[in-house]
C-alpha cells in the first residue's frame, strides 16, 4: 500500500486516480500509523510552500516524514512535494523539510511565470550511475521505457537548487536550466507531474512503484 | 522549451456538454465523462470542464461529474463555474480537479483570488475573464454568464487578478465565441503583453489558421476549443500537426 501524504493542500485525488490506473493501491492519509505502516510514500502537492510547511506542521508530520525518510522508506515527492525536501523556500521565506541540501529559488529569465505546461525532461542517466552511487534507485529503471526528451507536464514558479549536483537525475530548460528530477538514496522527486504526464507519466509511476512495492 | 498547449473545453449545462453561441443558443454535444475520455486519447495536453450555468442558477458545481471526468484524465485537468470562496476551491480540488478557474465570483469580490492562491498557490488558480468589445480597441469584462456588463475594462482587471495572485488567464471573447470565425487575435494579444501569466485564448476557433493565428500573432500561451473537436470537424491530431508543420513548438501525439 501506498499512502499518499495528505496535509490539506495539492491535488490528492488526481494522484490515487493515477495509480488506481496502473493498478497500485494507495491510500490519501494523515494518519500516523498509517504512514509508517505504508511501503512507500507519496508527498503531492501543488501549492504555495509557506502554506504546504504550516499544514504539515498543523498535522504533525513534518517530523514523521523526516523520520520515514530518513528509515529509507521509498520517497516520492511530487512538484511542492519535492520543493519542501529542500532547506528553504524564497517562497515566503520559508524553512522546509531539510532532508536535501538546497533551496528552491523562482524562475528569473522567462517573463511568464509561473511555467504552466509540457517541457522536456533530459535524462542526466551517466553522470548519476557514476556519482550517486548511494542511490538504491537506478536512473536507468525509473527512465525505462520512457525515451529522452520527452514531454512531461509542469506547474511551478519555483524550482530546486540542489546543493549537491550529482543528484540531479533529469534537467528542463524555462529560460534556464533547472533539475526537474532528483534521485537520491530512497528519495524520487520530480518538478514536474507524473500523475498528469499521460502515457510517460504512467510510465514513470508504474517503473518507480514496480521497483518498490510488492 | 514550453510548448503551445491545445485545449478542448466541456461547457456543462444540466450535467451534460453543451455548444453556445455567443454564450446563448446551446444544443447538446454529449457525455462530459466519454469526451473526456475521448480528447485525453487523442493528445490534449489539458481539458478545461466549465459549469456556466452554476453561478445564474445560484448553486455549487456538478461535484460527481467533475470526479467522474477526474477519473478518465491523465492530463491536467480545469474546473470553473460558480467558485465564490476558498472553500469552494478546495472541494473542487479534492474532486480531482488540478486548477479552478474563477469568473464572476471574483469580480465581485477580487479577495477570493488572493485567499485562494495564497492557500492553494497562484498556479493553481484561473481568472476566467469573458470580454465583449464595447469601443474599438475597448472590451469590459461581463459577468452571470455572460449576461452582465461589469463596467470594468477587461485588459485592468486581467492585470489586477494577476497582482492579486490568478496564475493563468483564460479569456474567452464573448463576441468570437461560437461563430468559428476565428478568436479574437487583437484582445489576446493585448491581454497576453500585458500580464506575465500564461493566457488561453477561447471562442471562436473555426479552422487550423485560427489556431496558428492566435499562438503567433496572438501571443498566447494555449489555444481553446469546443464544438470544432466535439462535432469532429478537426481532431486535436490535426491541429497539433498543422502547428508542426508552421513551426510552433506542441508536444508530439
Amino acid at each position: 500500500m501506498i499512502a499518499v501524504v495528505d496535509y490539506g493542500v495539492g491535488n490528492l485525488a488526481s494522484v490515487t486516480n493515477t495509480l488506481g490506473r496502473i493498478g497500485m493501491q494507495s491510500v490519501i492519509t494523515s494518519d500516523y500509523k498509517q504512514i509508517q505502516k505504508a511501503e512507500a510514500l507519496i508527498l503531492p502537492g501543488v501549492g504555495a510552500a509557506c502554506e504546504g510547511m504550516k499544514n504539515l506542521s498543523n498535522h504533525n508530520l513534518s517530523g514523521i516524514l523526516i523520520d520515514q525518510i530518513r528509515r529509507g522508506k521509498p520517497f516520492l515527492g511530487i512538484c511542492l512535494g519535492m520543493q519542501l525536501l529542500f532547506e528553504k523556500n524564497e517562497e515566503g521565506n520559508v524553512q522546509c523539510l531539510g532532508v536535501l541540501k538546497g533551496s528552491v529559488v523562482r524562475y528569473q529569465k522567462e517573463r511568464k511565470v509561473p511555467q504552466i505546461g509540457w517541457n522536456r525532461v533530459a535524462i542526466q542517466n551517466s553522470k548519476i550511475k557514476m556519482q550517486n552511487y548511494n542511490s538504491k534507485f537506478k536512473i536507468d529503471q525509473l527512465f525505462n521505457g520512457i525515451p529522452d526528451n520527452s514531454y512531461f507536464y509542469f506547474v511551478n514558479s519555483y524550482y530546486c537548487d540542489p546543493s549537491e549536483k550529482n543528484i540531479i537525475a533529469g534537467t528542463t530548460e524555462y529560460g534556464e536550466e533547472f533539475a526537474s528530477v532528483i534521485v537520491y538514496k530512497n528519495i524520487v522527486a520530480t518538478q514536474f507531474h507524473p500523475e498528469k504526464s499521460s502515457i510517460v507519466g504512467l510510465q514513470l509511476l508504474r517503473n518507480w512503484s514496480n521497483y518498490y512495492v510488492d | 522549451m514550453l510548448t503551445k498547449r491545445i485545449i478542448p473545453c466541456l461547457d456543462m449545462k444540466e450535467g451534460k456538454v453543451v455548444k453556445g453561441i455567443q454564450f446563448e443558443t446551446f444544443r447538446d454535444a454529449g457525455d462530459p465523462v466519454e469526451l473526456a475520455a475521448r480528447y485525453n486519447q487523442e493528445g490534449a495536453d489539458e481539458l478545461v470542464f466549465l459549469d456556466i450555468t452554476a453561478t445564474v442558477e445560484n448553486r455549487n458545481i456538478l461535484l460527481d461529474v467533475v470526479e467522474k471526468t477526474a477519473k478518465k484524465v491523465t492530463i491536467p485537468f480545469s474546473v470553473g463555474g460558480g467558485i465564490r470562496s476558498v472553500e469552494d476551491m478546495r472541494i473542487v480540488l479534492r474532486a480531482g480537479a488540478d486548477k479552478v478557474s474563477v469568473n464572476t465570483g471574483s469580480v465581485k469580490n477580487p479577495s477570493i483570488i488572493s485567499q485562494c492562491a495564497n492557500e492553494f498557490g497562484c498556479q493553481c488558480v484561473v481568472l476566467s475573464l469573458d470580454a465583449r468589445r464595447v469601443a474599438p480597441k475597448k472590451w469590459h469584462v461581463f459577468i452571470n454568464g455572460g449576461r452582465t456588463d461589469s463596467g470594468i475594462s477587461a485588459i485592468d482587471w486581467a492585470k489586477k487578478a494577476v497582482s492579486l495572485g490568478a496564475g493563468e488567464i483564460l479569456l474567452t471573447s464573448i463576441d468570437s465565441d461560437g461563430t468559428q470565425n476565428g478568436f479574437d487575435v487583437e484582445l489576446t494579444k493585448l491581454v497576453s503583453k500585458r500580464v506575465t501569466v500564461p493566457v488561453i485564448a477561447s471562442g471562436g476557433a473555426g479552422s487550423l489558421e485560427d489556431f496558428a493565428k492566435v499562438l503567433t500573432d496572438g501571443c498566447a500561451d494555449a489555444a481553446l476549443a469546443a464544438s470544432l473537436f466535439h462535432f469532429n470537424q478537426l481532431t486535436i491530431r490535426e491541429v497539433k500537426q498543422y502547428l508542426y508543420e508552421k513551426n510552433i513548438l506542441v508536444r508530439e501525439v
